[in-house]
C-alpha cells in the first residue's frame, strides 16, 4: 500500500495538522513564523479525510510554548499538534485557548483607547467553546468570526 | 482586598458597597469636614461634563482639599498629541486622586493601570459611570432604609441606557426583584436577563406602562427614551407617549415609593410629579455630592470616626 507524502517528514520539531485552508497563514502570521530562522515547511489545500481540504505547517527543532501555540486557538481551534523527535511523533497535543489574550487581537469598538493609544490590547475568554472575547478596557465582546487579528 | 481605583461599579463587592453607602450617610449629615485638608485632587474632563465635575468639586472643597485640573481637552496638552498615559503619569505626580471624564471607552481603566495615585472614573464614553450607581444606590438606601429585597420598576431606554445596566449589576448582592418596563426596541438585553437568572434574581418584562409594575415598586426609575435610538421612527412615534409618568399614575403606589431618575430628564416625567413627595430625583442628584466625598476619602484611606 503506496502511502505518498504530501509534505517531508520532520526529523524534531512540531508539525501542526488540520488547520482550515482559509486560516493557514492566519496560522502563520499569530506563530510569528517569519521571524524564525527555522527550517519550515508549509502545506495548504493538501487533502484530507477528515476536512477535505487541510492545511499543515511543519517547523523544524521548534517546540513552541503552550502560551505561544494557544494562540492559534483563536483561528483554528481543532488543530492537532505533533511534537516530533527522531521522526516519531513523541506527543499529540490539542490547542486551548488561554484565558487572557494579549495583544494580538485588535478591539473592533473604534472609540476603544486600545485604538486610540500606543499600547497592548488585552482580552478576557469568555467563552472557551465558542469563542468569544471580551475586551479588558471598553468591555465590548467579539465573537470567533468578527476576531481581527493586530 | 480593598479596591484601588473605581472605574466599573463591578469593582466594588456588596462589602465595598455598603462602606461607601454608610459613609456617604455621614457625609450627608455633615458635609463640611476637614478631611481632605492638605490633599490635592485632580478633576481631568477630557469630556466636559459640568454636572459631573461641579459635583466632584464640591465633594472635594466642601472637604477642604484642593483642586487641579480642566474641564475640556482643548486647554489640556492632549491637544499637543500627548499620550494619555503621559497625561496621568505627569498629573499623578502632582496629585493625591485623579477624577477623570474621557470620550474613550476603556480609557478609566487602562489609566488605573498606569496611574500611581487612586482613578476616579467620573464616565468613559458610553462605557461606564459608576459614580452615578453609586449616588442610586445610596438614594435607593437612604429612602428605604435597606439594600435588602426591593422590588425595583425601570422604566425606558433598558437597550442602551448605560446607568440602568450598572444599577442591576450594583443591586445584584442584594436580593432585589426587578420590573423592566420599556419599549420592544429598547428591551433589555438578553445578557443582563441571563446575569439574573444566574443569580436566581426574579423579574417581570412589560411592554406598556403598566400599573402592576407602577404599585409593586418600591423604586420606580425612569430613564429618557431617546428619539435618536430608534431604527424605525414609526416605532418611535407610536410609543414616545406610553412610557411618560404622570402624577396620577402614582395615586395607588406604595407609600415607600421614591422616583428616581438619573437626568437630565426631558419629558418622561410629567412636570406633575414634581411636587408629590414620593418625586425624589433632585435630591438624588444632590446625592451625587455625598456619595463623591464617600468614594474619594474611601480611595484615599481616609476614615471618619
Amino acid at each position: 500500500m503506496g502511502k505518498e507524502l504530501q509534505v517531508a517528514a520532520l526529523e524534531n520539531g512540531t508539525a501542526i495538522d488540520h488547520i482550515p485552508t482559509k486560516e493557514l497563514f492566519n496560522v502563520v502570521a499569530l506563530l510569528q513564523l517569519q521571524r524564525l530562522d527555522n527550517r519550515i515547511t508549509i502545506g495548504n489545500n493538501l487533502k484530507s479525510r477528515k476536512m477535505g481540504a487541510k492545511g499543515i505547517i511543519k517547523v523544524s527543532d521548534k517546540f513552541f510554548k503552550e502560551d505561544e501555540i494557544n494562540r492559534i486557538a483563536l483561528v483554528a481551534p481543532n488543530v492537532n499538534l505533533n511534537i516530533i523527535r527522531d521522526y516519531e511523533v513523541i506527543e499529540k497535543k490539542k490547542v486551548t485557548l488561554p484565558d487572557e489574550i494579549i495583544e494580538i487581537v485588535k478591539c473592533n469598538n473604534p472609540k476603544c483607547i486600545t485604538n486610540n493609544e500606543p499600547m497592548k490590547t488585552r482580552f478576557e475568554v469568555i467563552d472557551k467553546e465558542n469563542v468569544v472575547l471580551q475586551c479588558h478596557y471598553c468591555e465590548l465582546k467579539i465573537k470567533k468570526e468578527e476576531i481581527v487579528l493586530k | 482586598m480593598k479596591p484601588k481605583s473605581l472605574v466599573n461599579i463591578s469593582d466594588y463587592g456588596k462589602e465595598d458597597i455598603l462602606r461607601i453607602l454608610k459613609a456617604a450617610t455621614a457625609f450627608k449629615a455633615n458635609p463640611n469636614r476637614d478631611l481632605l485638608q492638605g490633599k490635592v485632587c485632580a478633576t481631568l474632563f477630557f469630556e466636559p461634563s459640568t454636572r459631573t465635575r461641579l459635583s466632584f468639586e464640591t465633594a472635594v472643597n466642601r472637604l477642604r482639599g484642593r483642586i487641579v485640573g480642566f474641564s475640556d481637552a482643548a486647554t489640556s496638552s492632549s491637544t499637543k498629541g500627548e499620550s494619555l498615559k503621559d497625561t496621568i503619569m505627569m498629573v499623578g505626580n502632582y496629585a493625591d486622586l485623579i477624577i477623570m471624564r474621557h470620550h474613550l471607552e476603556g480609557s478609566a481603566r487602562y489609566a488605573s493601570e498606569v496611574s500611581p495615585v487612586p482613578i476616579i472614573n467620573a464616565g468613559d464614553g458610553s462605557n461606564q459611570h459608576p459614580t452615578q450607581t453609586m449616588l442610586d444606590l445610596f438614594t435607593i438606601y437612604e429612602t428605604q432604609g435597606t439594600m435588602e429585597n426591593l422590588t425595583i420598576t425601570i422604566v425606558g431606554d433598558l437597550k442602551y441606557g448605560r446607568a440602568v445596566h450598572s444599577l442591576i449589576q450594583g443591586l445584584s448582592h442584594f436580593k432585589p426583584s426587578f420590573n423592566f418596563v420599556a419599549p420592544e426596541e429598547l428591551k433589555i438585553p438578553e445578557k443582563y436577563k441571563l446575569f439574573c437568572d444566574k443569580l436566581e434574581i426574579p423579574y417581570k418584562e412589560y411592554t406598556d406602562f403598566s400599573p402592576d409594575a407602577v404599585n409593586s415598586a418600591d423604586i420606580l426609575y425612569m430613564t429618557r427614551v431617546q428619539r435618536e435610538r430608534f431604527t424605525d421612527l414609526m416605532e418611535y412615534e407610536k410609543v414616545k407617549n406610553v412610557y411618560i409618568l404622570h402624577n396620577e399614575m402614582l395615586n395607588d403606589s406604595k407609600a415607600n415609593l421614591k422616583v428616581l431618575h438619573p437626568l437630565p430628564r426631558v419629558k418622561e416625567i410629567n412636570q406633575d410629579v414634581d411636587d408629590n413627595p414620593k418625586a425624589y430625583y433632585f435630591q438624588q442628584a444632590k446625592n451625587g455630592v455625598f456619595t463623591r466625598q464617600a468614594i474619594i476619602c474611601d480611595l484615599l484611606d481616609i476614615h471618619l470616626d
